[in-house]
């Protein structure tokens, strides 16, 4: 047998001699820094998920129809009568909440540990495309089950385009080829949905492990592991700290994989729905124009962006400042490399006001995701009392917008003018054993 | 630290935390319903589910279609027999492999009761199980209402109360009427017995939730199945991949 595969092996080496270099240059011979922490293992896990969500969604395809007509129906069909749909569906709809989740912690770890910074710019910004094309991707899944929060979300958020001066109008009803979600928005949804942005997807994740592989990862301590000395147990010109990805961080991967499985698994099936949140009750109810629901508010991961929408008021007659300040919410992510003028990498060795500015960033992250989700409306009355509602939310809402933007802006104050006192970072990477 | 406390550190601390976060949110919004009582349902609960199934044929199926529900697929998930469901539960003519629809035209329904009965295969995945229970115990007699009868739950429902022979008369007790504002509905009184006692009938619509739960998921008695074993398979996975992990980075740390 060993003797089939090596004469395959030759056989492909001899035609296509590039071949073999390349898996090692990504995989035995990349070398990673040997201090991952728990951390890491949230860029593989959002490569399992997106590795998921096309296989299962493939699957779903086969089973949906794209129509205002057959969508609702479509899906309990495949919810009763096809064989494991339900399981399918579950793995979809649970795998795009997941996928959220690790990529926001993917998120957080880089700005943690200032993986945006040079030389990996280019590998953030990547990224940060990844993420948008992932909630353009994730809106347009959400619509396909036409259910009535798929069409009043899909309703309310199109008509944010609205509010752009003199072309709203025109580019909204270009958006959804009707003067309402229909069956043309619908089939084309389906067909962003499942090919072009899955295309785009994949390329820009290659993008992005091609331009980490180029630099090198960032590690806990944030050390330059190239720049410290050279020669390890498998080569002697390559970093001291470094490790081959293969096979070391694939089985421990494969541990980070065990641990998320088990907690998708339990979801899947025992929680699908997960309380409301990862499938909405008001979508089990089939779409209708004319029965709003109670509250339209879109899917958690979209909550602290949809906040900032809501919080940010309209004047000189228009509402557009509230879409700009939302799509600038993102842009100053894009930008981040930019606002952090700090030599040091990692929150180990930064100094004290970065990790207070990170701490309140996060607070204000989720507090804006409560606010979106119409968790602070429910929960002011029953903490406060007979108070105005709106006012405090508003007031709140915009405190932590605030906070949002204004760890940017002063994070570039912060390290511009040189006022971060910053510990020494050591040589080399250091192991917590 | 000793090698058990780095154990805990790196691995069962954060997935503890995990498992209390979802646990922990998912409990939060199911106590947000609105702070009806719970209805106490459970889908596994064959006996409950072929009693709730005999209750939603005797008394809902004359207007409420479950259009997504074949009676194929209730005889084999209820334990019921062919001929049990065709002579019991399916009163329409309808073929074994078809789905459950009422044999009321929607158009004369909506002109009967001001608006069309709703197919109620997902009404419990669209209201919770707590609203659905909390419904069927709700309704009492308002004279004011075209059809007779009124609800605390859902007021102003255009539903007539078919299960009153078994839990009997409600009638409502208000309260005064402040300047300005509706007299409230206090109290609901039981002001003629049914066929069965409260606690009878409290069991009843506890069934009948029971089975619309089910037929609004019918796949929940497959998930909690396989799920279990599913678990299972992944810890065991997971604890060989720690020890594949172990082994291959003994010659790095």
């Amino acid at each position: 047998m060993a003797n089939v595969f090596t004469r395959v092996g030759d056989w492909v080496n001899e035609r296509a001699p590039g071949m073999a270099p390349m898996y090692r240059a990504h995989m035995t011979e990349y070398y990673a820094p040997n201090n991952f922490n728990l951390w890491y293992y949230f860029g593989s896990l959002a490569l399992l998920v997106l590795i998921n969500q096309i296989v299962t969604g493939i699957f779903l395809t086969m089973n949906y129809n794209p129509s205002a007509a057959g969508a609702f129906n479509s899906v309990e069909y495949i919810m009763r009568d096809v064989e494991w749909g339900w399981l399918i569906r579950y793995m979809h709809s649970t795998g795009a909440s997941l996928f959220f989740v690790v990529v926001f912690l993917h998120m957080f770890r880089g700005i943690m540990y200032g993986s945006y910074k040079k030389p990996r710019e280019l590998v953030w910004l990547l990224g940060m495309l990844i993420f948008l094309v992932l909630m353009a991707e994730a809106f347009m899944g959400y619509v396909l089950p036409w259910g009535n929060m798929s069409f009043w979300g899909a309703k309310v958020i199109i008509s944010l385009f609205g509010t752009i001066p003199y072309i709203g109008n025109t580019l909204v009803e270009w958006i959804m080829g009707d003067f309402l979600p229909a069956d043309a928005t619908l089939n084309r949804f389906f067909a962003l949905h499942v090919i072009a942005l899955p295309i785009v997807l994949l390329l820009l994740v290659v993008l992005h492990i091609a331009a980490l592989h180029e630099v090198g990862s960032n590690n806990p301590d944030g050390v330059e592991i190239k720049k410290g000395p050279k020669g390890n147990r498998w080569d002697a010109l390559k970093p001291a700290d470094g490790i081959p990805f293969h096979p070391y961080y694939t089985v421990k991967d494969l541990v980070g994989v065990g641990f998320f499985l088990l907690i998708a698994a339990f979801i899947i099936f025992f929680a699908p729905t997960f309380g409301g949140w990862f499938l909405e009750h008001d979508n089990f109810i089939p779409a209708n124009n004319l029965a709003t629901p109670s509250h339209i508010k879109p899917v958690w991961y979209f909550t602290p962006f949809y906040a900032i929408v809501r919080m940010i008021p309209s004047f000189l007659g228009s509402a557009v400042w509230g879409v700009l300040a939302m799509f600038g919410a993102i842009a100053v992510l894009f930008a981040l490399p930019w606002f952090d003028r700090g030599k040091v990498k990692s929150i180990r060795y930064r100094g004290t006001g970065f990790k207070v500015a990170l701490g309140l960033f996060v607070v204000s992250f989720i507090a804006l995701g409560a606010v979106g989700a119409g968790i602070t409306a429910e929960v002011i009355p029953v903490w406060f009392g007979d108070v105005d509602v709106t006012f405090w939310e508003n007031l709140f809402g915009r405190l932590m917008t605030l906070i949002y933007f204004g760890f940017f802006a002063f994070l570039w104050v912060y390290t511009h003018f040189g006022w971060e006192k910053t510990k020494p970072v050591p040589e080399r990477v250091t192991t917590h054993d | 630290m000793t090698k058990r406390q780095l154990l805990m550190k790196r691995y069962i601390f954060p997935v503890a935390l995990a498992f209390s976060l979802i646990v922990g949110s998912a409990s939060v919004q199911a106590s947000e319903e609105g702070g009806l009582p719970p209805a106490g349902t459970n889908v596994q609960d064959q006996a409950s589910l072929q009693r709730g199934a005999k209750l939603f044929f005797n008394y809902c199926v004359g207007c409420h279609s479950l259009k997504y529900m074949r009676y194929e697929r209730i005889a084999s998930d209820l334990g019921l027999t062919e001929a049990e469901v065709m002579e019991n539960l399916n009163f329409t003519g309808a073929k074994f492999g078809e789905p459950v629809v009422s044999h009321m035209p929607a158009d004369m329904a909506a002109k009967w009761f001001g608006k069309a009965p709703p197919d109620l295969s997902l009404e419990v995945r669209a209201k919770g199980p707590d609203w659905v229970n909390a419904y069927l115990n709700s309704f009492y007699l308002d004279p004011s209402r075209p059809v007779g009868w009124n609800n605390t739950v859902f007021p102003n429902a255009s539903m007539p109360f078919p299960l009153w022979e078994l839990q009997g008369l409600q009638t409502a007790v208000m309260t005064e009427a402040k300047p300005g504002e509706d007299a409230r509905v206090e109290k609901l009184v039981l002001s003629q017995p049914g066929k069965l006692t409260p606690a009878q009938f409290q069991q009843a619509s506890r069934d009948l939730t029971t089975f619309l739960e089910y037929a609004s998921e019918p796949a929940a008695l497959e998930r909690h199945h396989y799920g279990i074993w599913v678990l299972l398979f992944l810890a065991f996975f997971t604890l060989l991949a720690a020890m594949l992990k172990k082994e291959y980075w003994k010659d790095v740390h």
